[in-house]
């Protein structure tokens, strides 16, 4: 079967530079604001509802539902807040609106806080984006000289300040409360909820933070309405996804997809199959944190409920494939490593348990590992999972928990052979750097 | 002398406080302001920052030490960052840390005598699909292999390499 491929989001290869405002608006840009002005707010809010626009940042939530949280009788002001603080290891989609498309997302924006009655949104962006921290401030001043944004939204009596505010290297302030924190000039520390951010979020005013993909996702449901998106999609999740495939492919890259196409498909598809041709050992189907597929596995559609049903998470579509000749211990231990480094330190499972994880997975790999150990490991991984604030724990946990619960032979060889059985390759399957094939990402 | 900031900083500064309803929220994008400006965040740089902010110097310093990006000691003219995550480990970045440990002669965490390079590994830059990924301060270099590597750090060791930016802030 021939997979399908789409660019309603993903508007690459079509010669268009989409930054430049004045090509933007050529092909329709903006339009959709007028539309949903005529609309009014709460048909706006319907018809994302309607459409069943899931959160793309990977939790999934119904934007159109989470929309529908903010207090009605509140007095403050409200705002919406855009996380993009894309650093979930494996996921680079939110990137592309960001350097290659920024009017869209900032179209969905000013949509957004139209229905919701926001005056001001702060677009978070990771610091390590300069480029796209440029090219969307670049974008926002643009519409600022064009009277899209400002005193009015293209002559209609609303109000919108968009401000880009730049994150400074902390993956947890891409947890909604920790980003919050972060706006606030505070350390990216998760916050108890409730009370939850719709109620009391940022400057202790109500907030709505909704992730790029999914406020890029909004113009076009309002265009061209909910049944079309529906169309693209499945039940309960409207639309095509942006899904992103690396690791050991013949042809990674950022590929957009209607939600269900099967994961098999996109990586032997679309991105060219396993390097090599070699059979595929593992696959992380939507970012670092999901639980892992084995290479038989894999057979299923991507939709939240078909990856639930294997056991693993839909989450933000980052695909990470290894084929075999990759030593599963030491994948693992890149994965231990950042989430001990990305801890933000508040809860004590979670400061001491990544650590020792860390520790444990180094020691397995580095043959200083005792008997027992595999079992200490699952432990402390189960001592992570649901004692927490936020779920960087699971996050940690989760990973551990399903490598071992699929590969136990591979980490109990570690520990009956001194060391790891794969040898000294620098690179995991003995893949030379420079035999790796070249890819283009832009072509 | 004392420290302060340029005119044209200082009006950056201003801009930057009237995007928000709390003064404090504008600490972090003023933070790289100022190390724009001081190349790194001193102590001295941080109490600037508290005063310039009226904030109290125990939170600038609270917040300035949870962020990687938020420099506490100086780094070299070019921050070469080598991504160690999972992605760019399966498309062979321990390959590309070897090649820059070799060709500077420092281990990750230091810096060259001249204090032209500082070495780092990095966590997750989000751009898997060109990986491995390389950032030489603000700009990142992909799909990058030990001859291309050992080729941008001889351009910038020759004072040739492309023009490199500063820190987040805008």
């Amino acid at each position: 079967m021939a997979v399908q491929t789409t660019n309603h989001l993903l508007r690459r290869g079509m010669g268009k530079d989409w930054r430049d405002l004045a090509t933007y608006r050529a092909a329709g840009g903006y339009q959709a604001v007028k539309k949903a002005h005529q609309m009014g707010p709460a048909a706006v809010i319907e018809e994302v509802k309607q459409g069943s626009v899931r959160g793309r940042g990977g939790a999934g939530f119904p934007a159109g539902i989470k929309w529908g949280f903010l207090p009605k009788d509140s007095d403050k002001p409200r705002y919406l807040v855009i996380n993009a603080d894309e650093g979930e290891p494996g996921t680079f989609k939110d990137t592309y609106f960001l350097k290659e498309d920024p009017h869209r997302l900032i179209e969905g924006c000013i949509i957004a806080c139209m229905a919701l009655n926001a005056h001001a949104c702060y677009i978070y962006i990771r610091g390590e984006f300069a480029e796209q921290i440029r090219t969307t401030w670049k974008a926002i001043r643009d519409c600022y000289a064009a009277g899209i944004l400002g005193r009015s939204v293209m002559g209609i009596p609303f109000a919108l300040d968009i401000y880009v505010h730049p994150g400074a290297g902390a993956y947890i302030c891409g947890e909604e409360t920790a980003l919050l924190e972060s706006l606030e000039g505070k350390p990216g520390r998760p916050r108890m909820k409730p009370p939850f951010p719709a109620v009391i979020g940022a400057f202790g005013s109500p907030t709505i933070i909704n992730n790029v993909e999914t406020i890029a996702a909004v113009p076009l449901v309002i265009e061209h309405g909910a049944a079309w998106w529906t169309a693209l999609g499945v039940d309960r999740d409207g639309g095509p996804r942006l899904v992103g495939v690396s690791g050991h492919v013949e042809r990674p890259g950022l590929f957009e997809v209607p939600t269900g196409t099967n994961l098999k498909d996109v990586i032997y598809e679309l991105a060219g199959g396993p390097l090599g041709g070699r059979a595929i050992k593992a696959v992380i189907p939507g970012g670092s944190s999901c639980k892992v597929l084995r290479g038989d596995e894999i057979d299923v559609p991507m939709t939240i409920d078909g990856l639930r049903a294997v056991g693993s998470m839909l989450g933000t579509c980052g695909i990470i494939v290894m084929v075999e000749g990759t030593c599963i211990v030491r994948a693992l231990q890149r994965l231990s490593h950042f989430y001990a480094h990305e801890s933000c330190g508040q809860c004590t499972p979670c400061r001491e348990g990544t650590g020792w994880l860390a520790r444990l997975v180094d020691q397995l790999e580095a043959g200083t590992a005792k008997q027992g150990d595999v079992d200490t490991l699952l432990d402390v991984a189960n001592e992570i999972d649901g004692n927490t604030i936020c779920a960087l724990g699971e996050a940690a946990a989760w990973p551990v928990q399903s490598y071992v619960a699929k590969f136990r032979d591979e980490f109990q060889a570690h520990i009956d052979h001194h060391g790891c059985p794969y040898g000294d390759h620098p690179t995991p399957g003995g893949f030379d750097v420079p035999g790796l094939p070249s890819v283009s990402p832009h072509a | 002398m004392a420290l302060a900031f340029s005119p044209e900083a200082d009006r950056e500064i201003t801009d930057i406080i009237g995007r928000y309803p709390e003064r404090a929220a504008a600490l972090i994008p003023v933070l790289f302001v100022a190390q724009d400006e001081f190349t790194y965040l001193s102590e001295e740089v941080l109490e600037l920052v508290a005063e310039r902010l009226d904030l109290p110097a125990a939170k600038v310093l609270n917040t300035a030490t949870f962020y990687t990006m938020l420099r506490k000691a100086p780094v070299g003219k070019h921050h070469v960052q080598v991504c160690r995550t999972l992605s760019c480990y399966l498309r062979g970045a321990d390959q590309l840390m070897a090649t820059a440990q070799r060709k500077l002669g420092i281990a990750p965490g230091e810096t060259t005598g001249d204090g032209r390079f500082t070495l780092e590994g990095v966590e997750c830059l989000a751009a898997c699909g060109t990986a491995p990924i390389v950032r030489i301060n603000d700009v990142y270099h992909e799909n990058v292999t030990p001859a291309s590597l050992e080729r941008l750090l001889d351009a910038l060791a020759s004072g040739k390499g492309e023009p490199v930016g500063g820190g987040g802030g805008d």
